[in-house]
């Protein structure tokens, strides 16, 4: 048997007390796991997390993958060894501290507020839900041309979600307001407006719309056709139903 | 197992240990810990005592658990290429007492180690948490030792040897959490890999130490009841010493000169 040593001798070299330690202890070991084991599962509260700057150190000063590392922990969270803890048991107020962690190591990263609408938002409890949405609404304004995809997935989860569509309105209105660039396509611009005719405020919409084409900022044809007959509809709509002039 | 003989082999690792600067060096090592910790202990909003111990035994465990294994293994690879091995086994010394003696005397420099780390530990926690915390730690590099001098008898490579300890050292401070993550309702648990892998990891389990019991660092920072925690630190370290003893002898017996 030459499994380690390569220059062996025989094995009745090995005294009779070596075997019988090694078949003794060998069975002791098992036993003492066997009786002693219970794998215990120990269910984690998310913490407060810590300082940028310990995160920072930390890292060797490489904030940008430390970022990624906290994110995907975040991410995972939920997920401990041995047991699946439901979002909505999460502590969402240090969630979003955690998520603001992250933003601050990285400026560029867009995970965060990904996770916070498309993750976090989710779940079903309308208080954390409308936690998440204010969320992003404040961190949308920081940047609106990069984030205003967040931003109408928001309106998405207030309108059929949250099912309040006056939240609806004021994200959509956000979006509208803030997100000016040109990278930003006009259906989401035109957010506003839609959520305004499905709250029957046919008039405002109206006036949306009329603004938006007397203003020259659409330059697609196809665009200008869309809400012209848009608002045509809106019109028709107003002279069936009088009830519906807001 | 001559007792004189044995003195002497564990008297000569000591010596070697002292010659070296091992000792001066781990003295140095604590040191830098220690003001590494307290520079922690300064970005601490609160609890600012707590996180530097915690810190400091986490970071000193780690550091004794390293040192004292690769002090070992050069030790005896050193011995091995001068010929002191063999020069020693040409004598009349029983085998038992060359392998007790050499863990004996790696054992007091331990020791000696947890001593230094002791008394460091003793400026941020409570004397009796760090006594059991350092007790436990001692009954760590027990065992660490004895694999070490394993793995050098088998593998006779620094390389080889220091990397089956630390992934020894690892796999048994983590094997709970790697239990309890295959067990996760999220995975697919009918699947025969799964199945497999389980079965694997179990057998695993059954023959690693549960060196994840070990030096707790919430024994030096909470009030948590450590003396059933030492009951098991101590049963294990027992039976696990003289399992890898059994396991050395096995092979140093089996070795040619």
């Amino acid at each position: 048997m030459k499994l380690f040593v390569k220059n062996t001798r025989d094995l009745s070299f090995v005294p009779a007390s070596v075997w019988a330690a090694l078949f003794l202890s060998l069975t002791l070991q098992c036993y003492w796991h066997w009786s002693s084991s219970n794998l215990e599962i120990k269910r984690q509260d998310l913490s407060t997390p810590p300082k940028t700057s310990l995160i920072r150190l930390v890292s060797l000063d490489d904030s940008v993958p430390a970022a990624k590392w906290v994110m995907l922990w975040l991410q995972a969270f939920d997920n401990q060894p041995g047991i699946s803890i439901p979002l909505k048991e999460l502590d969402y107020g240090k969630v979003i501290e955690w998520l603001d962690l992250i933003l601050e190591l990285d400026n560029n990263i867009q995970y965060p507020l990904l996770a916070a609408i498309r993750f976090y938002a989710e779940v079903v409890d309308e208080k954390k839900q409308r936690t998440m949405v204010d969320y992003i609404s404040k961190e949308f304004i920081k940047n609106p041309n990069e984030r205003w995809p967040f931003m109408a997935h928001a309106v998405y989860i207030a309108k059929h979600r949250i099912k309040d569509q006056q939240l609806a309105l004021a994200c959509s209105k956000l979006i509208r307001q803030y997100a000016t660039g040109e990278n930003v396509p006009y259906w989401a611009k035109q957010m506003e407006i839609f959520v305004l005719e499905d709250m029957g405020e046919l008039e405002s919409a109206k006036v949306l719309i009329g603004g938006l084409l007397e203003s020259g900022e659409l330059k697609d044809e196809h665009q200008i056709n869309f809400l012209t007959q848009r608002l045509s509809e809106i019109e028709a709509r107003q002279n069936q139903d009088p009830d519906a002039i807001n | 197992m001559n007792q004189h003989l044995l003195r002497t082999i564990a008297k000569f690792s000591i010596l070697e240990a002292i010659r070296d600067k091992f000792l001066i060096f781990i003295f140095g090592g604590v040191a830098v810990f220690f003001s590494l910790s307290l520079f922690v202990g300064e970005l601490a909003i609160t609890e600012g005592a707590v996180t530097q111990a915690a810190l400091l035994g986490s970071a000193l465990r780690l550091f004794s658990v390293f040192t004292i294994s690769l002090f070992v293994i050069t030790s005896m690879i050193r011995e091995f290429n001068d010929k002191g091995f063999e020069l020693i086994l040409s004598h009349p010394v029983p085998r038992s007492s060359y392998y007790f003696g050499k863990f004996a005397g790696f054992s007091v420099i331990g020791l000696i180690i947890v001593s230094i780390v002791a008394a460091c530990l003793c400026l941020f926690a409570p004397v009796n948490a760090v006594m059991l915390w350092s007790l436990s730690l001692q009954c760590e590099l027990m065992i660490i030792i004895s694999l070490s001098l394993l793995c050098l008898f088998s593998f006779s490579s620094i390389t080889i040897s220091f990397s089956v300890v630390m992934a020894f050292y690892i796999l048994s401070r983590s094997i709970e959490v790697i239990q309890l993550i295959s067990n996760s309702p999220i995975l697919a648990l009918g699947s025969v890999s799964h199945k497999f892998m389980n079965g694997l990891l179990e057998v695993i389990a059954h023959v690693i130490p549960d060196l994840y019991k070990f030096t707790q660092t919430e024994w030096l920072v909470y009030d948590v009841d450590i003396a059933s925690d030492m009951a098991i630190v101590l049963g294990q370290t027992i039976i696990y010493v003289v399992f890898i003893s059994s396991i050395a002898l096995f092979d140093l017996y089996r070795k040619e000169l």
